[in-house]
């Protein structure tokens, strides 16, 4: 136990003591909309038997304290491998970042040295995972797990990181906090334990909040819940948060932009009223006709058809092009880049960008 | 309607809970399936929504004959299988096939898929003479869209979507009447599930199939199903049409979970009214009293814990709103805003 708490009080000490006391300076001197978090023209690959694969080829985005940037793509689309870069937890080998920067408050974290990385991790920046049983330590109690933070990084006592706990219980409204802080998570359900991931991820108050596939594994009235939760504390400390999902009724319900992203690149940005109101990339478009609504019977389903490609043979030219209905001898051939996107009239608009060669046939034709 | 091919009433099944090594005995059951009745028509679809621990898959575990029901008839055209054993059911199984919900391990990983969707053609040797067997496998192949070249592939050689369509291929062999799909497109990519579900589809007029469409995703339900059932901790709360629980819901748990369903607009996402139910579904083996939605329903009141309501037409209601519903204070509210 003193061996645990030993090095981490002197982080505590150190660049620590500083960084508790700056974060409410700086987030008060903080021009509203200057970005917290920028991901720049991240590069990532896999070296697997079958060769390299590439996850990653080029990302940049951005988020700002108070916003919520959804990162939407299906299954191997290197959503959830830029996120494992952000937080330093991606797993290398196999994994290799080759190219690009992440920049937190304009520092590179991907430059920094372990240290002062593990200063950042969970303190600034916190992550909520998917499957809470799996990401919860089975075999001890949950008010340890959380009481654990406090500990680790800012050197409190056991009894007083116990008392965090049930605080922290409380303020994710987990029923009868008290009783059940020396419950083990198996003893809790689903949505309950979610609760607990995300009172994990606050203890510290960081700055941003990365939530991968937050409410994937709960049920609908849940899911509700949860978001319903995460939207309150993100406003309450005016979190940045990037949240990862395939879900896009999830999305339309509570982002503020949106970044989608396909076989390792993002194909189109946007504020997230104009997505969904305009699409200024086939695969988007596609995308939003191919799901069912809620409110209307409606007729066939439109589907994408074939596909997502193989991240060890990308095809050339746009990643897309084998499925899209649009495409031309130059969507085989050259990239297209993430140009900005305009209007009928030529003016700008803001936030908007797509990769895609005929964005303009797409968005206006 | 047109005559039920698939009849179930007040269908039962309870896990016993035991308690001893060596005189075990039962102190309780978990009630998973708590009398249940509904019908299926020739080429219907009917829907089957709820949240899990609610007794959906069970429900389709009884009706494949693959658990034994406590009490109540499952009859198919007129015969009770929960009764049948041997050859029996051997028969009415050939006419009942499921497709289940993960294809990553629902398929043998040392077979061929050849194998695969073939192998309903040797407990059912009349339906595919030996000869025709690798033509009759080919042809399945084809019609699920998939090459027919790819026969002697294993399932690790194709994508979630392909391994989904190899689950249908293998449930359509026998030509069965009907087909009960559990969760069949909820483990793949957004873009895959709508070709999977045009498949279901076009299959159902293609051969006139009636399917049994056990989902969670409430978009989908609606979009393939023409009537729909909402369970509850092992009832039925609400049946009608699709439009009938869509658009005119008179249940408040139906009504709490289509409220809660994330709409893909984010147009008048403010405005859009929300029921947030508080708390978790209870236990199964120890249900509240009377209604079992009263624990979490704003509308609960004595006589709910008290008196067990009906799945029954409430009588204060007509037009769209008159479908079946058990609760005691049934009304209509539009939750989704359908008008």
């Amino acid at each position: 136990m003193t061996d645990m708490t030993q090095p981490a009080k002197k982080d505590g000490t150190g660049a620590g003591r500083g960084a508790v006391e700056v974060p409410a300076a700086r987030r008060e001197s903080l021009v509203p909309g200057t970005p917290l978090l920028e991901v720049d023209d991240l590069h990532i690959e896999f070296h697997t038997r079958d060769g390299v694969a590439k996850a990653v080829n080029g990302v940049s985005y951005s988020v700002s304290a108070g916003e919520t940037l959804a990162v939407l793509g299906e299954s191997g689309s290197g959503k959830s491998v830029t996120a494992q870069a952000i937080m330093g937890i991606l797993d290398m080998p196999p994994g290799r970042i080759t190219a690009g920067s992440v920049r937190f408050r304009g520092e590179d974290l991907l430059t920094m040295t372990p240290r002062a990385r593990r200063a950042v991790r969970g303190r600034k920046i916190a992550m909520i995972f998917q499957d809470a049983l799996s990401s919860l330590n089975p075999v001890l109690s949950v008010g340890y797990q959380l009481g654990e933070m406090f500990r680790v990084h800012e050197g409190a006592g056991r009894k007083e990181a116990r008392e965090k706990a049930v605080e922290l219980m409380e303020r994710v409204r987990i029923p009868a906090a008290r009783q059940r802080v020396d419950d083990y998570p198996h003893q809790f359900s689903g949505g309950m334990r979610q609760r607990i991931m995300i009172a994990m991820a606050l203890a510290l108050q960081p700055d941003l909040i990365i939530a991968d596939e937050p409410t994937t594994a709960l049920d609908v009235t849940v899911q509700a819940q949860v978001m319903d939760l995460l939207a309150e504390l993100q406003a309450e400390f005016n979190m940045g948060l990037i949240l990862i999902t395939h879900d896009l009724g999830v999305v339309a319900d509570v982002a503020d932009k949106i970044a989608v992203m396909y076989a390792g690149r993002i194909v189109e940005t946007a504020p997230v009223h104009e997505l969904y109101a305009r699409p200024a990339h086939p695969y988007t478009r596609g995308l939003l006709n191919s799901i069912p609504r809620l409110d209307q019977k409606g007729q066939s389903l439109y589907a994408i058809q074939g596909l997502p490609p193989s991240l060890l043979r990308i095809p050339d030219g746009c990643a897309f092009n084998p499925r899209c209905d649009r495409a031309q001898d130059v969507c085989r051939t050259e990239l297209p880049r993430l140009v900005p996107v305009l209007d009928a009239q030529g003016a700008d608009l803001p936030g908007r960008r797509s990769a895609c060669h005929f964005w303009k046939e797409t968005l206006h034709g | 309607m047109a005559e039920p091919i698939l009849e179930v009433k007040e269908l039962v099944k309870h896990y016993p809970l035991t308690q001893g090594i060596v005189f075990k005995r039962q102190v309780g059951a978990v009630r998973a399936v708590d009398g249940v009745s509904f019908e299926l028509a020739k080429g219907e679809t009917l829907g089957i929504v709820g949240e899990s621990g609610c007794g959906k898959s069970t429900l389709a575990k009884v009706l494949m004959n693959l658990e034994k029901a406590t009490s109540g008839q499952v009859l198919f055209k007129g015969e009770d299988i929960t009764r049948l054993s041997g050859a029996g059911l051997k028969a009415v199984r050939r006419n009942i096939q499921m497709v289940f919900q993960d294809p990553y391990t629902s398929l043998n990983p040392r077979m061929t898929v050849g194998d695969i969707i073939g192998e309903p053609f040797e407990i059912h040797p009349e339906v595919a003479p030996k000869g025709d067997r690798r033509k009759a496998v080919q042809d399945l192949l084809d019609v699920v869209g998939l090459n027919p070249e790819y026969i002697n592939r294993y399932p690790h050689q194709f994508s979630g979507g392909q391994r989904q369509r190899i689950g249908i291929a293998r449930g359509l062999a026998l030509k069965p009447e009907i087909i009960i799909c559990d969760e069949p497109v909820s483990a793949l990519d957004v873009s895959v599930q709508a070709q999977v579900i045009n498949l279901l589809e076009q299959l159902q007029n293609d051969f006139q199939l009636s399917y049994m469409f056990i989902a969670h995703d409430l978009s989908i339900v609606r979009h393939i199903s023409d009537r729909v059932g909402v369970m509850y901790l092992g009832t039925m709360v609400e049946i009608g049409t699709e439009e009938e629980i869509y658009s005119h819901p008179t249940h408040p748990y139906t009504q709490a979970l289509l409220s809660a369903v994330p709409v893909p607009d984010p147009t008048g996402r403010e405005q859009r009214e929300r029921i947030l139910l508080s708390g978790d579904i209870p236990s199964p083996a120890n249900p509240p009293s009377g209604c079992r939605f009263r624990t979490r329903c704003w509308k609960a009141e004595e006589r709910c814990s008290t008196e067990v309501p009906l799945l029954a037409v409430p009588a204060a209601l007509s037009g769209a709103a008159a479908h079946e519903s058990a609760c005691h204070f049934a009304e209509v509210r539009d939750v989704i805003g359908t008008g």
